[in-house]
């Protein structure tokens, strides 16, 4: 594994050591309250992550991606709600959940391409949304509220932060592993082509959307990881997290960060989600500021955080 | 009886509401190849508009026309200022960039005018309930939304078939170099484009004030409505999006009117409560579901392949 | 008389109000070099896109080694032993020279369904793409990305990503396009050895070229085949010669 030595990866090993050590800051300190925010801002890297694989390596640009932040945490919330605590039964259902929404909304949404597709999947998105709000046995519009989090067997226990917040920094760390290995293997490779020119990945003999597919059922399912995880940090779940602007916030850390990138994700969370904190301590409007800010990332900032630090290739 | 017509005018002017918007989005796409998800602020501003201005001048209908004036006038600057920076770039940059405008204007509209929302009463005379056919009875305003939309809709499809502005226009969408190279001032026409529909979207966004309250946010929930729309009806089509649209308003309308009920027949009471709100939401979504399946480029797409 | 390898009958399409394919009936047998050629806009590429399943043709058949592959998916077609270089390069331009033609053997080898070991260290698909890009000459641009490539180069590199996926029948629409003297030569004399090994469709306007190359040539305008048939006789036709004096679109020196 041949890791070359240059400024992107500096600063990505930085970004991960901080991340690491963040807990021990923590402690010394006695700031409880980032910790809270940093187990946020690794769990919405993990979704972004997620994101990253289908818009940044996969060329699809879905906004509906929140819906999985749902879908995961809905799982928790009502498996909760009906009795089931245990989390190895929780999660693995918010996984298969995951799973099998991303398998039928992607048989769908692929059958169009470019700005249908972005907003096919933010309709059904949406519908997802509305779904949830209907839901009134499980709190409807008001959310559902979980009272015990997710038990682990006493293996790990996810009622202490600490330990919540490494479960959440190991997922994020290993779902990155695993879209290195996956995006460099045959079948990453395609769907980067498929990306770069899909007339000749056809060509030459790939069924395009069956690849696609497969990547938008791998990215929705480690979403909804994010999501179980993210009902346990809130010990609540709503429709809210759904709504459409969270998917374009996603979309705002993954393109900010810079897409195709491995760590990109990563960075672009944790930038977005400390400018939205720190605005928000300055002003009530603070999206006032953060609006115009997109659009100048967006008119200027080729390529995100990771395109400004030095040209890369993708994988 | 009476319900079901009643329903089935609501339908008409949910659905045609849902042209004005999705008319809008569809010119700017068409022609400039622009996606604009603030288009539903600007509908949201509409309403905004048509609240202050009939408060300041007391007269509704002058409210109206000047927010429908303000409306325009907001299309062509945010045009000028921002947008005309985004032609050419990716779709995903159009995305974005739109997507900060929706929050700035979310959030200059809570500033300027409060997180509560605004109330826009009628005038007297609009209502009365009008009898349009013997024994059934329909309230005036709605009525006229009908009329106006229709008439708006008519005018678009005579000003886009029938005369040069509307040739270039059609001509703009399909090949942009000729009309450059024909010596149209196309940064005009595209500017003028996209008020026409800035402010077909404040026209709808007006007209629904009365109807629903002015809050922030109205324009993404209808949005994404509109897309839905554009999608079932069918690419770059007008005409698609006309007959799709009044398709969606009555599906919608009349779903949630008598699913629930419809349900109940067929169910438990537990049951057909808890399902009947979430199906009836996602009756619209089903329809567009069922179009990709069969029909993935719409149902009355602009051009056959 | 052998099966013909492709044979393509009474081929239809249309656009809008054009007759873009006239029903063009024509044969290639094996291990035939045969050259389409006609003025700009007589539906060559249109022609060659209904051949790979690119676009979908309104009637008539086409079949490859006696089966009808009228309505076959572009990559299932791939599978069965078509190959397509583009008239308008279509590489993956943001991936190494390598890469594009690694992905091609790729394709053909085995299933891509894997989702750990690295696909750049595969040593056969490795081998593979640098045996092809020897073979085109670009041996030594191995690692550029396709985007710095000069033009002509990329269209060696189409060519080579063609032969990557070890074709029977290869459809090359114009290859030469924009090439320069020397270039085009090196690419004539590549076809002559290819030609050897794999029956050629081939679509150009150089006409040099394809007098050199060929065995048969089919001539098209509007769309309809107005002549076939051996190199020497296409030379003699007078509907030929009428239809190119008119459009001397024919352009044998580059510089």
């Amino acid at each position: 594994m041949k890791i070359s030595l240059n400024v992107r990866n500096a600063v990505s090993a930085l970004v991960v050591a901080g991340l690491v050590l963040l807990p021990l800051y923590s402690q010394l300190t006695g700031n409880i309250f980032i910790l809270t925010l940093f187990t946020r801002i690794v769990i919405l890297a993990l979704a972004a992550a997620s994101l990253n694989l289908i818009m940044g390596y996969g060329g699809m640009m879905s906004f509906g991606h929140a819906a999985y932040l749902g879908i995961g945490g809905y799982a928790v919330g009502i498996l909760a709600q009906e009795g089931v605590g245990s989390g190895f039964l929780q999660f693995p259902v918010a996984l298969a959940a995951s799973a099998l929404y991303a398998l039928v909304i992607g048989a769908l949404s692929l059958r169009t391409r470019g700005v249908y597709f972005i907003m096919i999947t933010l309709a059904f998105a949406q519908m997802a949304y509305y779904v949830a709000s209907g839901l009134a046995r499980y709190g409807g519009d008001d959310g559902l509220t979980i009272y015990k989090r997710s038990d682990f067997l006493g293996l790990i226990n996810l009622g202490n932060r600490v330990q919540f917040y490494y479960l959440c920094l190991a997922c994020l760390l290993g779902v990155i592993f695993l879209i290195w290995r996956t995006v460099n293997s045959r079948f990453g490779m395609v769907v980067q082509g498929l990306r770069s020119n899909e007339q000749r990945m056809q060509a030459i003999g790939f069924p395009a959307k069956r690849y696609q597919l497969v990547c938008f059922v791998i990215a929705g399912t480690l979403c909804g990881l994010a999501g179980a995880l993210l009902a346990n940090n809130t010990d609540f779940v709503s429709p809210a997290v759904m709504y459409w602007t969270r998917s374009g916030d996603l979309m705002v850390m993954v393109i900010l960060g810079g897409m195709g990138s491995l760590f990109g994700p990563v960075i672009g969370a944790v930038v977005y989600l400390l400018l939205e904190e720190f605005l928000s301590q300055i002003t009530e409007y603070w999206a006032l500021i953060m609006g115009p800010l997109l659009l100048l990332v967006v008119l200027f900032g080729r390529g995100g955080i990771m395109g400004m630090l030095g040209r890369f290739s993708r994988g | 009886m009476l319900l079901v017509v009643e329903q089935i005018l609501n339908g008409l002017q949910f659905g045609l509401l849902l042209f004005l918007l999705a008319a809008g989005l569809t010119l700017v796409f068409g022609i400039m190849d622009l996606v604009n998800l603030a288009h539903g602020s600007l509908y949201m501003m509409g309403a905004y508009f048509a609240a202050t201005f009939v408060a300041w001048t007391g007269s509704f209908l002058l409210g109206i026309v000047l927010a429908l004036g303000a409306s325009l006038l907001l299309g062509i600057v945010l045009e000028f200022v921002v947008l005309r920076h985004l032609y050419g770039r990716d779709h995903l940059d159009h995305v974005l960039a739109t997507f900060g405008l929706i929050l700035f204007f979310n959030e200059a509209v809570r500033w300027i005018w409060g997180p509560a929302g605004l109330a826009l009463s009628l005038p007297p005379w609009l209502t009365v309930p009008v009898q349009i056919i013997p024994g059934i009875q329909y309230p005036a305003y709605r009525l006229a939304i009908i009329v106006v939309a229709l008439a708006v809709a008519l005018l678009l499809y005579l000003g886009v078939m029938r005369t040069r502005v509307g040739m270039l226009i059609r001509a703009g969408a399909s090949n942009r170099e000729m009309i450059g190279a024909l010596g149209i001032n196309i940064k005009l026409l595209y500017t003028l484009v996209f008020g026409l529909g800035a402010a077909l979207a404040g026209l709808a966004g007006l007209m629904q004030a009365p109807i629903l309250t002015v809050q922030i946010g109205m324009g993404e929930n209808i949005l994404i409505l509109a897309f839905v729309v554009i999608v079932i009806g069918g690419i770059g089509s007008i005409r698609g999006a006309f007959l799709a649209a009044i398709l969606v308003g009555l599906i919608d309308t009349l779903g949630r009117a008598f699913l629930p009920n419809l349900l109940r027949q067929v169910l438990s009471g537990a049951a057909a409560s808890t399902a009947a709100p979430a199906l009836s939401s996602m009756l619209i979504y089903l329809l567009m579901a069922i179009v990709l399946v069969l029909r993935p480029e719409g149902l009355f797409p602009a051009t056959r392949r | 008389m052998a099966e013909p390898l492709l044979r393509v009958k009474d081929l239809v399409r249309r656009f809008g109000g054009i007759l873009a394919t006239d029903h063009v009936t024509l044969d290639v047998a094996q291990g035939e070099l045969h050259a389409i050629i006609g003025p700009n806009g007589a539906g060559k590429t249109t022609l060659i896109s209904q051949l790979t399943g690119h676009l979908a043709p309104h009637a008539g058949s086409i079949s490859v080694a006696g089966r009808d592959i009228t309505h076959l998916p572009a990559y299932r077609r791939s599978a069965l032993g078509l190959a397509r270089s583009f008239q308008i390069t279509s590489l993956l331009l943001d991936f190494t020279a390598a890469d594009n033609v690694a992905l091609a053997a790729q394709a053909h080898h085995g299933h891509s369904f894997r989702f750990w070991a690295d696909a750049r260290k595969e040593k056969g698909l490795r081998d593979a793409a640098q045996a092809a890009l020897q073979r085109v000459g670009l041996g030594d641009r191995a690692n550029v990305l396709v985007s710095r490539l000069s033009h002509g180069e990329q269209r060696e590199l189409e060519l080579a990503v063609a032969l990557a996926t070890k074709p029977q029948l290869l459809l090359l629409d114009e290859p030469m396009a924009g090439l320069g003297v020397t270039e085009s030569a090196r690419m004539v004399k590549l076809l002559q050895e290819l030609r050897k090994e794999v029956t050629i469709v081939l679509v150009e306007h150089d006409m040099e070229a394809v007098f050199a190359l060929a065995d048969r040539i089919t001539v098209l305008v509007y769309g309809r085949v107005i002549a076939s048939g051996a190199p020497s006789d296409i030379r003699q036709n007078e509907e030929v010669k009428r239809a190119y004096l008119g459009d001397q679109h024919v352009v044998v020196r580059h510089d």
